[in-house]
């Protein structure tokens, strides 16, 4: 049995790591809380912005471009988002693991897809695998604004407006609830089912220049949008799966110090009684 | 006198929402002044200042990367940004300036011009519409 000095140590030690990570749940709390509001702060753009690309989409039938219409693909684009820190539970490594069969299934070469990651752990994953990572970037604040992420979004966009890519799926962990994330898949470029999406508009619009020309200007906009939305939706996500995860280690160290602190009575208790069978033993031998 | 709701938002939320008389600003085809009762509308618009005129007030608003939509009784501005004087970090519009500008004048191959050229718009425009404010 182990001796009361080491039980005792380690009741301390798990004491101190539970007041870590009590702290943390908290600081997650409060994380969860503002990139709630954050995600519903963008709600009213997104939903501004998908009514008018819908219904330029659907109203004219002679408007195209290029990011409306599908192509042969050559080259597929990923786009993965996750956390700059662990400590998350099964936040980065469930979506890391879809990405990595999706890619392992559906191409042979590193030829055929490249990746775009936003936050450290993904990059990390990737380039210790000898993955193609075009662009990364880290160090986004926990609650971001768009200006944060503009240039990688909009330099995503522009791969596949170079040709450079010919389809773009974006993979994020949503938020559903606080103790639910779900991994999603979703393609982004090209937008070939708008029509699907959003309500259509009442109003059929004069545009001013032209249609083409307002979809020239558009649609990146709109694309882009559409990964700062996935970027916030995945804020929420990561606060709340850290703070669960460290709900769960702060229950554990509970249950750990409950145990220790068993085997520390019942060590000191037989401690005592063999002191005093000592004594007792002792005073017999005298008389 | 009739008015339109103006609403200005961004993806960081709202900016602003008020009942105005008169919009106008500046499209990429040329200057667009709108009044109550304007036929449903939409127009990109130029890295520039949006002006708002209510009963004897005015607004100026600072949009980049926006586009415009017009409904009979109601203009939404959609911008990837959209400040508001009071809201303009103005030592940063200067620093950005001055950034955009050494990067224009060196003249090295290896910068993104045209980066480089939508920065100092962006920058010149916050300026402007901070400045005119006083």
């Amino acid at each position: 049995m182990a001796s009361l000095r080491d039980i005792k140590g380690r009741i301390t030690s798990t004491k101190k790591t539970k007041q870590i990570t009590k702290a943390m749940q908290m600081v997650s709390a409060s994380k969860l809380n503002r990139a709630e509001q954050n995600a519903k702060k963008f709600v009213p753009y997104s939903e501004k912005i998908q009514e008018v690309v819908a219904s330029i989409a659907q109203g004219g039938g002679d408007a195209s471009h290029p990011m409306l219409e599908a192509r042969d693909v050559k080259k597929t684009g990923y786009l993965v988002i996750t956390s700059d820190r662990g400590l998350a539970g099964a936040f980065n490594s469930s979506v890391l693991r879809k990405v990595y069969q999706q890619i392992r299934s559906n191409h042979t070469s590193a030829e055929e897809y490249t990746l775009i990651t936003i936050g450290r752990i993904g990059r990390d994953f990737f380039r210790k695998r000898n993955m193609p990572v075009d662009m990364d970037i880290t160090g986004i604040s926990d609650q971001p604004d768009f200006s944060d992420i503009k240039d990688i979004a909009s330099d995503t966009v522009q791969l596949y407006t170079d040709e450079r890519i010919d389809q773009l799926y974006i993979y994020y962990n949503h938020y559903v609830s606080a103790i639910t994330q779900e991994v999603t898949e979703k393609k982004i470029l090209p937008l070939t089912d708008l029509n699907k999406e959003g309500k259509a508009s009442q109003s059929s619009y004069e545009y001013e220049p032209n249609q083409e020309e307002i979809l020239e200007v558009l649609l990146p906009q709109y694309a882009e949008s559409l990964i700062y939305g996935a970027l916030l939706d995945s804020k929420a996500s990561e606060h709340a799966a850290r703070m669960t995860a460290m709900k769960s280690a702060t229950d554990n160290a509970d249950d750990l110090i409950g145990d220790l602190t068993l085997s520390y009575n019942r060590a000191r208790q037989a401690a005592i009684t063999q002191e005093i069978t000592e004594i007792v033993g002792g005073a017999a031998a005298l008389e | 006198m009739s008015t339109l709701t103006v609403s200005v938002v961004t993806p960081d939320g709202p900016v602003l929402e008020d009942a105005f008389e008169m919009v106008s600003c500046k499209a990429e085809s040329g200057e667009l002044g709108i009044l109550p009762g304007h036929i449903p509308m939409v127009a990109p618009l130029t890295i520039s200042a949006v002006r708002l005129k209510g009963e004897g007030r005015s607004d100026r608003i600072a949009v980049s990367g926006g586009f415009l939509e017009v409904r009979p009784d109601k203009v939404t501005i959609l911008a990837q940004s959209a400040e508001k004087p009071a809201d303009i970090d103005i030592d940063r519009a200067r620093m950005a300036k001055e950034r955009a500008e050494r990067r224009l004048q060196d003249k090295q191959a290896d910068i993104d011009f045209q980066r480089a050229e939508m920065a100092l718009k962006r920058a010149l425009n916050r300026l402007n519409v901070y400045e005119n404010n006083f």
